[in-house]
């Protein structure tokens, strides 16, 4: 590898692989509802990160749009879950994942 | 120079995403994980998407994380207390963490015709970009705003002030 080329398109997608293992983990280990929906974040981020690698590699435009679908619809998903994470802590009064384990009341 | 860009930033993108697991305060959670999507705002450039980086800061720095931060402030989240969380997720979860990691790496690293990022690569400006997107992707971009206005309506019937049963509600009509 000759670095003087420039980066590896590789290394690009190591890093996006490392981040979405990152918050996978995040997922599991975290005990706050909002840390864990921010694992969730974290995770279409590094798979977006890989749509830029893939859309630099082929030349495809379609794949940075596809990045931007992705965006507007983690926004909507954002918004929803937010007000979602709202309504739970108004009926429970806690965010510990751990006590909120029932659907209902 | 490429190499000495894309080393900081993805630094910072893995230094933040590795914070955000550390941390025990979900404010400071947040805020590494801004530090991750800034980078990774950077990390596009460098990949020739101006748009998207542009977006990726507007967009996710600045609407989502503000949406996160409020919603942390409004709840008044104190420190998470660590538990180990269920047996399934101990004896499969972190194990399959590996696994996924592995095989994406040695996947990754095997993939033959991969070339490399250089400066002089060139970018993909606005203008291509919203050629496509509206010539040959109108519907779906227009689906997606009868989506996201879905969303808001659902958000804001969510967050409302319910039936008046609840202990902390007022707080909740207040920031809403």
């Amino acid at each position: 590898m000759n670095f003087s080329q420039g980066v590896p398109i590789s290394w690009y997608l190591l890093l996006s692989a490392t981040l979405f293992s990152l918050g996978v983990l995040g997922f599991l280990i975290k005990r706050n509802l909002i840390t864990v929906f921010m694992s969730i974040e974290l995770m279409l981020n590094a798979v977006n990160l890989s749509f830029v690698t893939f859309a630099h590699q082929w030349h495809a435009v379609k794949g940075q749009i596809f990045v931007f679908f992705v965006m507007m619809v983690a926004a909507a998903e954002a918004a929803v879950g937010l007000a979602i994470i709202i309504a739970v802590f108004r009926a429970r009064a806690t965010l510990a994942v751990d006590r909120i384990d029932l659907m209902k009341l | 120079m490429h190499l000495i860009l894309f080393l900081i930033f993805a630094g910072f993108c893995l230094g933040g995403a590795i914070n955000l697991l550390l941390q025990t305060h979900p404010i400071n959670s947040a805020l590494s994980l801004i530090v991750v999507m800034t980078s990774l705002a950077v990390l596009y450039l460098l990949l020739g998407a101006e748009f998207l980086a542009a977006a990726q800061v507007i967009v996710y720095a600045g609407a989502i994380m503000v949406l996160f931060t409020f919603v942390v402030m409004l709840l008044n989240a104190g420190r998470e207390e660590r538990t180990l969380g269920s047996h399934v997720a101990r004896s499969i979860g972190f194990p399959a963490v590996v696994a996924i990691l592995a095989v994406l790496a040695t996947v990754i690293l095997h993939l033959q015709g991969l070339g490399s990022v250089q400066m002089s690569d060139g970018i993909t400006t606005t203008d291509d970009l919203s050629r496509v997107l509206f010539h040959e992707l109108l519907l779906p971009f227009e689906v997606t705003s009868i989506l996201i206005l879905i969303a808001i309506l659902g958000a804001v019937a969510l967050a409302r002030h319910g039936h008046g049963d609840t202990p902390n509600g007022r707080e909740g009509t207040a920031g809403k």
